[in-house]
């Protein structure tokens, strides 16, 4: 009983640290570089975008598709690391 | 042939599709009406969650206040998507593992209380009518403008396909109809602005056609020629906006936490088989919606770009078909104030001769690109197959909410599966009636009615389950008074500030601007009333006793994904 509540709290910490630093990126590409930031980063230029309201209204979503597929797969690796993949 | 013969064939295709799938999908239980059977496949529930969650507003109106809007419209963009990170990680495969049927099932077994239940049904049923009133006037415009129907029948007619198909098939029946209309509605989205992108830069992709240059000669880019004619004409320059930092970082927020929180999206996450199902479903859902919203802001350039070089200081008596054939819907208006024969486009409303509704922009723009006519009836047969498949994933919640939640959970506990089967298809005919009265009064513009949707959604349900799932000594008081509180704040302040009703109605509402708390728009005082709502519950949770011990063992049981498939046979 005591082991299996150690296991199930250690997987838990583990997931709210992947947690934590996937949802600082998706604060930063989305409130940082498209939002709080737009202005400076508009001053480059890349092909016909400003680079915030690039961020703003392409670069964010792109990031956010990524950070979804990475949390899949850092799941299903823990997952089976602690034999919850059953 | 013509658009309207097009238009007529290609809904008409589309509209027997959706009844055969739904014939062929009955719902046998309520397992099957409320969950579709809980065996959907990551896919499947991934395009299905796609067209849940792209309603009208997504369709039609999008695109076009981002053309009116520039860099401000970039909130509906990030906001309207970033939800699903929140979504994916933060509650689909916690509530998965829960596994019941509704929003408020969860909320009520987890704060351990009919009171808490009943208050997130109140809270479901706000949401979802404030949601699904947009939604109607989408099926009008459409079929007011290319079917040449009365707005009136048009919504009526809608009406009867989503109550043939919600009622006899449930979320099972919804389920694949939403799966087909995914594709309809997507492949008509792409289409004109695939053909558009290529006209103006040659490039095929339109995301990247946003970015590229002019084939025109110019030599300019696409952004700085629309730059350059936008401060020509008096507006804002495109890639800037005119809202403050705060409100437009405040209106994201509300935007995001409200998709996560919303409980038609929510809901979905049920359908599936295991945890991991769930994650990967939400990944598959925000990759397909992706596809339509990095075209948007594609298709917002193209529209305002063209727009503007056909419309402006040209002879009125030459314009072409469009723009009369929209004339006659009332949501283009033109009147010649300086009589020079000229249509005079300015930011300067006193001077300003053309207006033209955000609505349109969308449904308008294959022709103002002179496409050809199958494409126009296809943006016709996509804006319907959005507005629809969302309208009937609300009625599901709502009727779920009554014969689930009320009936079955509050009033009538042994009441029979056959018994509770019927009392949710009374329940979604009631539902449909009252939102066919919406679409017939249309209260506002779709997507400002629609926003404030997420921010009810935001103040109410978000807190709840992420402190439910990641707090284990949350407690009913306190879960309970941070929603109470919420809503009404978001409820107080969306009356005051968007309806104006305590200072004499809407004619008061743009005055009152200047009164908003902190400068923070009705739209984005969703995240505020969250905050609260956090701020609330945890205060009281400090102040009343724990939870008893074994909803603390349910929470400890939802974080491990293990063993899904028995706790939803129950």
């Amino acid at each position: 009983m005591k082991e299996r509540q150690k296991k199930a709290s250690s997987y838990w910490k583990e997931n709210v640290r992947y947690l934590f630093i996937l949802l600082s990126i998706w604060f930063l590409v989305s409130y940082g570089a498209g939002i709080l930031f737009k202005d400076v980063l508009d001053n480059i230029q890349i092909g016909g975008f400003k680079l915030g309201f690039w961020f703003a209204q392409q670069g964010s979503i792109y990031i956010f598709v990524i950070l979804i597929f990475i949390y899949v797969r850092l799941m299903n690796k823990l997952d089976k690391k602690y034999g919850y993949d059953t | 042939m013509s658009v309207q013969v097009w238009t007529y064939v290609l809904v008409g295709i589309t509209f027997a599709l959706y009844i055969g799938i739904a014939i062929w999908s009955r719902a046998g239980s309520t397992k099957d009406f409320y969950v579709a059977g809980g065996g959907v496949s990551p896919l499947a529930n991934g395009m299905a969650t796609a067209a849940d969650w792209m309603s009208a507003a997504s369709f039609i109106s999008m695109a076009g206040i981002i053309a009116f809007a520039g860099y401000d419209g970039s909130v509906y963009l990030m906001g309207w998507t970033g939800g699903y990170v929140l979504l994916a990680l933060l509650l689909a495969p916690y509530l998965r593992k829960f596994g019941k049927f509704t929003v408020p099932d969860f909320i009520g077994d987890r704060y351990y209380s009919k009171t808490a239940r009943i208050v997130a049904v109140v809270c479901a049923l706000i949401v979802s009518f404030t949601y699904v009133a947009g939604q109607m006037r989408g099926v009008g415009v459409v079929f007011s403008r290319f079917l040449e129907v009365d707005i009136d029948t048009g919504v009526v007619i809608g009406m009867v396909i989503v109550l043939f198909y919600a009622v006899l098939g449930g979320m099972k029946g919804i389920t694949y109809t939403q799966v087909a209309q995914y594709c309809v509605l997507i492949f008509a989205f792409m289409v004109p602005a695939i053909f558009i992108s290529i006209q103006m830069t040659g490039n095929p992709i339109p995301q990247l056609g946003m970015g590229s240059k002019l084939n025109d000669g110019s030599g300019l880019y696409l952004l700085e020629k629309l730059n350059g004619l936008s401060t020509e004409l008096g507006f804002a320059e495109y890639t800037e906006g005119k809202k403050s930092v705060m409100d437009v970082f405040m209106i994201t927020l509300a935007l995001m936490v409200g998709t996560a929180g919303l409980p038609h999206v929510i809901v979905r996450f049920f359908t599936v088989k295991r945890v991991k199902d769930a994650r990967k479903s939400a990944g598959l859902a925000l990759l397909l919606i992706a596809i339509l919203y990095t075209t948007a802001p594609a298709v917002s350039v193209f529209a305002k770009t063209n727009l503007i070089n056909t419309v402006n200081e040209e002879e009125y008596k030459n314009m072409p078909a469009w723009f009369k054939n929209w004339e006659g819907t009332g949501l283009l208006t033109f009147n010649d104030k300086n009589q020079d024969g000229k249509i005079q486009y300015l930011a300067d409303k006193e001077a300003n001769e053309l207006v033209i509704d955000n609505d349109i922009m969308v449904l308008a723009n294959p022709e103002i690109a002179n496409l050809p006519a199958w494409v126009i009836a296809l943006v016709a047969a996509g804006g319907l197959a959005a507005a629809l498949s969302t309208a009937a994933g609300l009625l599901l919640v709502i009727s779920s909410s009554v014969s689930h939640d009320l009936i079955k959970k509050v009033f009538l506990p042994n009441i029979s599966d056959k018994g509770e089967l019927w009392a949710a298809r009374g329940a979604a005919t009631l539902a449909v009636v009252i939102a066919g009265y919406f679409g017939i009064n249309p209260p506002g513009f779709v997507a400002a009615v629609v926003a404030l949707a997420f921010g009810l959604a935001a103040a109410s349900f978000f807190p709840a389950i992420v402190l439910g799932i990641f707090y284990k000594k949350m407690n009913k008081e306190g879960a309970i008074a941070g929603m109470v509180v919420g809503i009404s704040l978001m409820l107080f302040y969306m009356l005051k500030f968007k309806f104006g009703i305590f200072d004499g109605g809407k004619v008061a509402v743009a005055d009152l601007e200047k009164d908003w708390w902190f400068g923070i728009s009705p739209e984005g005082f969703g995240s505020v009333a969250m905050i609260v709502n956090f701020v609330v519950s945890i205060i009281i949770n400090k102040l009343t006793p724990e939870p008893p011990d074994e909803v603390q063992e349910i929470v400890e049981d939802i974080r491990i994904p293990s063993g899904a498939g028995a706790a939803s046979n129950h």
